[in-house]
């Protein structure tokens, strides 16, 4: 479970002092399905960075499960995000070099998984999201949707607790993004999910259970009947 | 995947790759042909100075410069005139100490006795001047008036000419060596090769036997069992010797007392050869022999290498100065682009970079993947810069160009080199062609890949330096 007490972000701009999060408070149960909206620049992604481990806030407390993350060292954050966080990205932020497969990899190095395991381990994930075919394929010979499926599946592989997405459907038109949304709400069920979402698509925003607004670094919180 | 990584990201920068490693292969290539060229040319300046000096030997010893001795001391040849129909040669030959300058044989052993001296022999060096051939007197011729007429004041002479008459000589210029046979391991002649017969035996201390040069044997038709006259001593030639490089010291080496004898020089020497105990302390024992030995000069091979001029020194300094600054240039531009161009390839990969970090990659594995790629292409580099640089070190060596070293021309009384030969006031400038070669030692190989692996981890420090550097939110926000 998350606990984000008096979470505050600033940035220096020159002489100016942005403030990015201003005194978030935010409970996150085990399992939650959170979307977050917001306009832009107004401390979304920010917040997520926070939740993620990526970043440390100026002020507040990040709580994951009893833990204050931004009182970590950076080696034990890193171990938290290997173990516990999976990311997913607007722009999939797949290594155009390696293969669907090498990619899911990737994710399961900092565990010491050893060569053999995390070949299978990344294929099965693959399988999971619909590509099995496409294991030895680069990035760049795939489709924007299967490459949001790659993300996915590398951010799954190592069944984490959380998993964390920023803007997944950002560059997917609406029949992929459909395709995708079902595809992460299917893991999420399954693997029984923290799911947090950043998301400028309202469409998205109502199918989910609580929603999060952002608006000059404020936040407020409201519950969806779905 | 360290190495899957690394092997896939270098194919895609393929022509960044390329760029380092081509720039990195050019300084290593550079350093890897100015090495072993400078190896080269200082080989082909020991040639020289062993032609001069012999084997073994680090240091002479000479007579301090005296001033310009009067013209006394020039050789002078008298001959009768012949009645015009005689065919009568005459020869005269005059056997003078090279350079008027002698020293007593006692300060062989003087010298010998210096502290740090392993061994000291003397030599003599002779110049023989033999003039040959036909000198006639002019005959008187009356005039056509055929009586005799009053010449002036009276004298009552008969009148006429004096016609013919003349010389016809020529003049047979040659160098020779008096070696004490004793100590065969130093001196001039150890730097030349017995090619026919034998060499002296180090009983033949006075015997009347003579080891030719091969040029002057050639051309004086001279082979061993020959004979050669010098001052009406005759010579059994016994061995001919091929100087190892350029020319021979002498054209005739004989026993050393039979050079003091012919040259009226009776325990006199012109220089004295010495070997150190120690090569690193030549110049410790070069003070005490001019500190305990009065009125000597000591010449040691530094100081002979500084006489040394003509192309062979002009390549020598470009080698040493302009190539070695050049590939110094060369190398650190090099190890700029490499550091550069690794540097901007880890600004394009901020957000790979940053997704691996924010999957949980630490900075040393980010970094160490950025110092791997690096590395690859140092020793791609280094790889190609070894082939390069060996490859133009063996068109050098197959090219051999010819170098010409100019020694000891009009030193005066420093002396040329070898002490012996120029070693007084008239030093005459020797040249001798030496052909350069390019050497590559296994320590340049091994310079060349350090260099590499150096370029390789400069390069990798500089982007490794970045992507530690590197915050995982910076991933993020290269998305909005």
């Amino acid at each position: 479970m998350y606990e984000l007490r008096g979470v505050t972000k600033r940035y220096t701009r020159g002489k100016d002092t942005v403030h990015a999060l201003a005194g978030v408070d935010l409970t996150i149960p085990d399992g939650d399905r959170l979307v977050i909206q917001g306009p832009t620049g107004g401390g979304k992604s920010t917040l997520l960075q926070m939740i993620g481990g990526l970043d440390r806030p100026s002020e507040g407390e990040v709580v994951l499960d009893g833990t204050d993350l931004a009182k970590l060292s950076e080696a034990r954050l890193t171990k938290v995000r290997s173990e516990n966080i999976g990311f997913v990205f607007q722009s999939f932020n797949l290594i155009p070099t390696l293969t669907a497969q090498e990619n899911v990899e990737t994710a399961l190095v900092p565990l010491g998984v050893k060569a053999k395991e995390r070949r299978e381990r990344a294929a099965e994930a693959l399988r999971s999201v619909g590509l099995g075919e496409r294991l030895g394929h680069l990035p760049s010979e795939m489709s924007g949707g299967q490459q949001q499926r790659v993300a996915i599946a590398r951010a799954l592989v190592k069944q984490p607790k959380v998993l964390l997405a920023d803007e997944p459907t950002g560059n997917l038109d609406e029949g992929m993004r459909d395709e995708i949304m079902d595809v992460l709400h299917t893991m999420w069920k399954e693997h029984g999910l923290t799911f947090i979402m950043v998301t400028h698509d309202s469409a998205i925003a109502k199918k989910a259970p609580r929603v999060a607004t952002i608006r000059k670094g404020r936040i407020t919180v409201k519950e969806n009947a779905v | 995947m360290f190495f899957t990584y690394l092997r896939r990201e270098l194919r895609r920068r393929r022509r960044a790759a390329l760029v380092v490693a081509s720039g990195l292969a050019l300084g290593i290539a550079l350093v890897i042909v100015v090495t072993s060229v400078s190896s080269g040319m200082g080989k082909a300046q020991d040639k020289v100075l062993q032609s001069l000096y012999g084997l073994g030997t680090d240091m002479t010893v000479t007579k301090a410069a005296a001033p310009t001795a009067d013209t006394s001391e020039r050789p002078r040849f008298q001959f009768d005139a012949q009645d015009g129909d005689s065919d009568a040669e005459q020869s005269s030959d005059r056997v003078m100490v090279q350079g008027f300058q002698t020293l007593s044989t006692a300060t062989v052993t003087e010298v010998g006795e210096q502290s740090g001296v392993s061994d000291a022999v003397g030599g003599l060096s002779l110049q023989v001047i033999k003039v040959n051939g036909q000198f006639t007197r002019g005959q008187f011729q009356q005039g056509e008036g055929g009586g005799q007429q009053g010449g002036p004041g009276g004298t009552g002479q008969p009148q006429g000419e004096v016609q013919g008459g003349g010389a016809n000589f020529d003049v047979d210029n040659y160098s020779v060596f008096g070696t004490d046979v004793t100590e065969p391991a130093l001196g001039p002649l150890t730097s030349s090769k017995i090619t026919s017969g034998r060499t002296f035996k180090t009983t033949e201390t006075n015997a009347e036997v003579a080891v030719v040069d091969s040029a002057y044997a050639k051309e004086k038709k001279l082979k061993a069992g020959s004979t050669v006259t010098i001052k009406s001593v005759k010579y059994s030639v016994i061995g001919i010797a091929t100087a190892d490089s350029g020319d021979a010291a002498a054209n005739v080496y004989i026993p050393l007392t039979q050079a003091q004898t012919l040259s009226d020089s009776k325990d006199k020497v012109t220089t004295v050869y010495v070997r150190a105990t120690d090569s690193q302390k030549i110049d410790s024992v070069k003070s005490a022999i001019q500190k305990n030995v009065s009125g000597t000069t000591v010449t040691t091979s530094a100081d002979l290498a500084d006489t040394v001029s003509g192309s062979l020194s002009t390549a020598s300094s470009l080698a040493t100065s302009v190539g070695k600054w050049l590939s110094v240039a060369v190398l650190v531009a090099a190890f700029l682009v490499a550091g550069l161009l690794t540097s901007s390839a880890v600004s394009r990969r901020v957000r790979e970079f940053g997704t691996l970090k924010a999957l949980g990659w630490k900075s040393g594995r980010v970094t160490g993947q950025v110092v791997g790629e690096a590395m690859v292409n140092g020793l791609l580099g280094g790889a190609l810069g070894i082939a390069l640089g060996l490859g133009g070190a063996y068109v050098v060596t197959a090219i051999s160009p010819t170098l010409q070293a100019e020694m000891g021309g009009g030193t005066g009384g420093q002396g040329g080199p070898g002490g012996g030969f120029g070693g007084g006031r008239q030093a005459a400038a020797r040249t001798l062609d030496v052909a350069l070669t390019a050497p590559v030692s296994v320590t340049t190989v091994a310079v060349a890949v350090g260099l590499a692996v150096a370029g390789g981890l400069i390069a990798g420090a500089f982007g490794g330096w970045r992507a530690s550097r590197l915050r995982p939110a910076d991933a993020l926000r290269r998305v909005e």
